[in-house]
């Protein structure tokens, strides 16, 4: 199954590779397939295959390099893909931490970076460069917007718990600078944990009324499935990184009633997005998760930009996706002055569909949001 | 601080360290008994997640995963003691070290390319999927409450086997001279294969264990490898009484500093800094633990010089 997978999309680069023209677009995609969550690099490599062979374009030629979840080996790999492999756009990185150590040096080269996830504060703000374009959304604003949501329906007294990095601190950040009820108790636990019975015994004796975490990956998966036998009856919230497709699968049951903030959720409804999960699930044979979303958004903005500019002349293409409105899986695509997404952030709800454990949305958690730090980009 | 929370906390605390105390006991016999240092540990705690969470799926039977667990990572710790590690118990600790890391690499990479990337789903067994409601108004989950027994009981069963029988007798008699043991006519190679599958069944057993109520994905052993190494430097390498001695400390060390230390300092500072301080403090005190034990006792507590 796995192994047909990879099978097909290294044939896939191979077709898109040997079709490619000298006036066409080349994409160096630098994303984690190995080692520690390798499942969002597949994601985001799926996703984005897919809007590019769907366009039906043979003039984007796409190297495709693995980081292993890496720093040093994903700022060896970008120098290969701009000096040796001479590509135009660099995109795929996964993690905030690698994007910090690839970006600067991608753009300072005069090289398009376009996101498909990562979206770390110092690059929305202070460090923000005319060459970098982020199709996903700045680290806190899912955040921001549960604590938006939690305002407004009768969230008095949370919980926090979040791992003690820096990704976990801008999480539970991004929650209190907009939630006006009070903080119970704030507990930071350490990266990797996977036991979290004390946690959960401190959130059964604690006087809150609603749990609120950031634990990507594993973590979240322990901490849920311990949660939903400990006896503990609190509400739970999240933003969506916890209750992606791809982890919701392991957590089962245990994760049905929790409510996480998403950008991006299947069934969003445009004629886009409905196509999206469609194919997807017939290409690969899996529900798209939001990191799939992200891919796939990022193959459209590239070719929506190749159609109006050339990528040749970088002032014309950069303008071309400033000024993008494309129709995206989110509906239309816009960038905001610190090229992050002008975007609605929805509440959603983990239900049960048949046998598949998924999520619906139940509301908007945040109309339009715009990430915080934009008012501290100057390009 | 509540009694109540406390007293939950300090059960906490004997769950996780009767869990490490399943994976400290194979990689003490191991080091102990052979010399070896066994960095793959880890993998074969994750090969019996990996085998109990694809019975579970197929069968819907947790029984027949936990038979499942044992049995693949015994057979995986066969397979890698003939292939491998036998090749490894004359040279030094730095080619072990190299050989069994290579291991992990091959484990987890062979684990994808078998499974896939995303975690599995293993669920505990619906007769202890609920709290027990243990006197004095404690609601204290039923599978945490079993890991506690199993434990208890494995670890009575792995003394009697070490103390009381004649495998045990051998495997005492080897980690003291091998040679010897050698020349009164018992099959070393045979015994060192039966240790090795014994420990790699532990790893895989607590593996199936914890995967359902953890994550079973990729790379889960290597975190609890870590503490495992720590467990068995604390107790004294070789030494089973020690494992479980020391694997018993750091579950509680662990589980009470993450609740303790930030109420501490939330004494004498504000909230938001006593939980980012304690916190930060709660993750290194298994550690300080070990220093503190190393000052006193340089062999481990139940180490033999």
């Amino acid at each position: 199954m796995t192994f047909r997978k990879m099978a097909g999309a290294l044939c896939l680069a191979a077709l898109t590779a040997t079709a490619a023209q000298a006036d066409g677009v080349k994409v160096g995609m630098i994303t984690t397939l190995s080692g520690g969550g390798a499942g969002l690099g597949i994601d985001v490599r799926d996703g984005f295959m897919l809007a590019i062979a769907q366009s039906g374009r043979d003039d984007i030629e796409l190297v495709v390099e693995d980081d292993q979840r890496k720093p040093d080996i994903a700022v060896q790999l970008a120098d290969k893909l701009i000096q040796q492999e001479k590509v135009d756009i660099v995109t795929g990185l996964i993690w905030s931490n690698i994007a910090m150590a690839v970006v600067p040096s991608v753009t300072a080269q005069g090289k398009f970076y376009i996101s498909p996830n990562a979206g770390p504060s110092a690059l929305a703000g202070k460090g923000c460069h005319k060459n970098y374009f982020n199709v996903s959304w700045q680290n806190d604003v899912l955040n921001e917007a549960a604590g938006n949501w939690a305002n407004n329906n009768d969230v008095k007294k949370v919980f926090l718990l979040a791992p003690n990095y820096p990704a976990g601190k801008d999480m539970i950040a991004g929650f209190k600078r907009f939630y006006k009820g009070e903080i119970a108790n704030e507990v930071y636990t350490k990266l990797g944990q996977t036991d979290y019975a004390a946690e959960i015994a401190q959130i059964k004796a604690a006087d809150a009324d609603t749990v609120y975490y950031f634990l990507p990956g594993g973590m979240g998966i322990s901490f849920m499935k311990q949660y939903a036998g400990s006896g503990a009856e609190k509400p739970v919230m999240g933003p969506a990184f916890s209750f992606d497709q791809g982890i919701l699968g392991a957590i089962g049951d245990a994760a049905l009633g929790v409510k996480n903030t998403s950008h991006w959720s299947k069934d969003i409804d445009n004629p886009v997005n409905k196509a999206f999960v469609a194919d997807f699930q017939a290409e690969y044979g899996r529900l798209p998760s939001i990191y799939s979303s992200q891919g796939f958004d990022t193959g459209l903005l590239l070719v929506d930009a190749m159609e109006k500019a050339d990528v040749k002349d970088t002032d014309a293409f950069r303008t071309a996706l400033e000024e993008t409105q494309f129709a995206s899986t989110r509906g239309v695509f816009k960038f905001a002055p610190n090229h992050h997404p002008i975007q609605t952030i929805y509440m959603r709800e983990v239900i049960k569909e048949g046998d598949v454990v998924t999520n619906k949305i139940i509301g908007v958690a945040s109309e339009d949001h715009v990430d915080a730090y934009g008012v501290d980009c100057k390009m | 601080m509540s009694l109540i929370l406390l007293f939950e906390q300090i059960l906490n605390g004997l769950q996780s360290g009767v869990m490490l105390f399943l994976m400290s006991a194979g990689l003490t016999l191991i080091f102990g008994v052979m010399g070896l240092i066994n960095l793959a540990h880890g993998s074969l705690y994750m090969v019996g997640a990996f085998a109990a969470a694809s019975v579970a799926a197929a069968t819907g039977s947790f029984t027949l995963a936990l038979i499942a667990a044992l049995a693949a990572s015994a057979i995986a710790g066969v397979l890698v003691e003939v292939i491998v590690i036998r090749r490894l118990y004359a040279r030094d600790h730095l080619d072990q070290v190299l050989a069994t890391f290579a291991l992990i690499l091959i484990f987890s990479e062979g684990t994808r390319w078998a499974f896939g990337s995303f975690p599995l789903y293993l669920d505990v067994p619906a007769a202890l999927s609920g709290p027990v409601h243990l006197p004095g108004g404690i609601a204290y989950p039923a599978y945490r409450l079993a890991i506690i027994g199993i434990g208890f009981a494995v670890a009575a069963a792995l003394f009697l086997l070490i103390a009381k029988t004649r495998i045990g007798m051998r495997i005492r008699a080897g980690e003291s001279d091998r040679e010897m043991i050698g020349a009164l006519g018992v099959n070393i190679s045979v015994l060192y294969t039966a240790v090795f599958a014994l420990g790699a069944a532990l790893a895989g057993f607590a593996g199936a264990l914890v995967g359902a109520i953890q994550s079973v994905q990729v790379g889960m052993g290597e975190p609890v490898l870590i503490l495992a190494f720590v467990t068995i430097v604390i107790g004294g390498i070789g030494s089973i009484r020690g494992a479980l001695v020391g694997a018993l400390l750091v579950g509680l060390t662990d589980t009470l500093g993450r609740v303790l230390l930030p109420l501490a300092f939330g004494v004498f500072m504000d909230p938001s800094s006593a939980t980012s301080i304690g916190g930060a403090l709660s993750s290194m005190s298994i550690y300080i633990l070990m220093a503190g034990v190393l000052l006193f006792k340089p062999t481990g507590l139940y180490g033999s010089a």
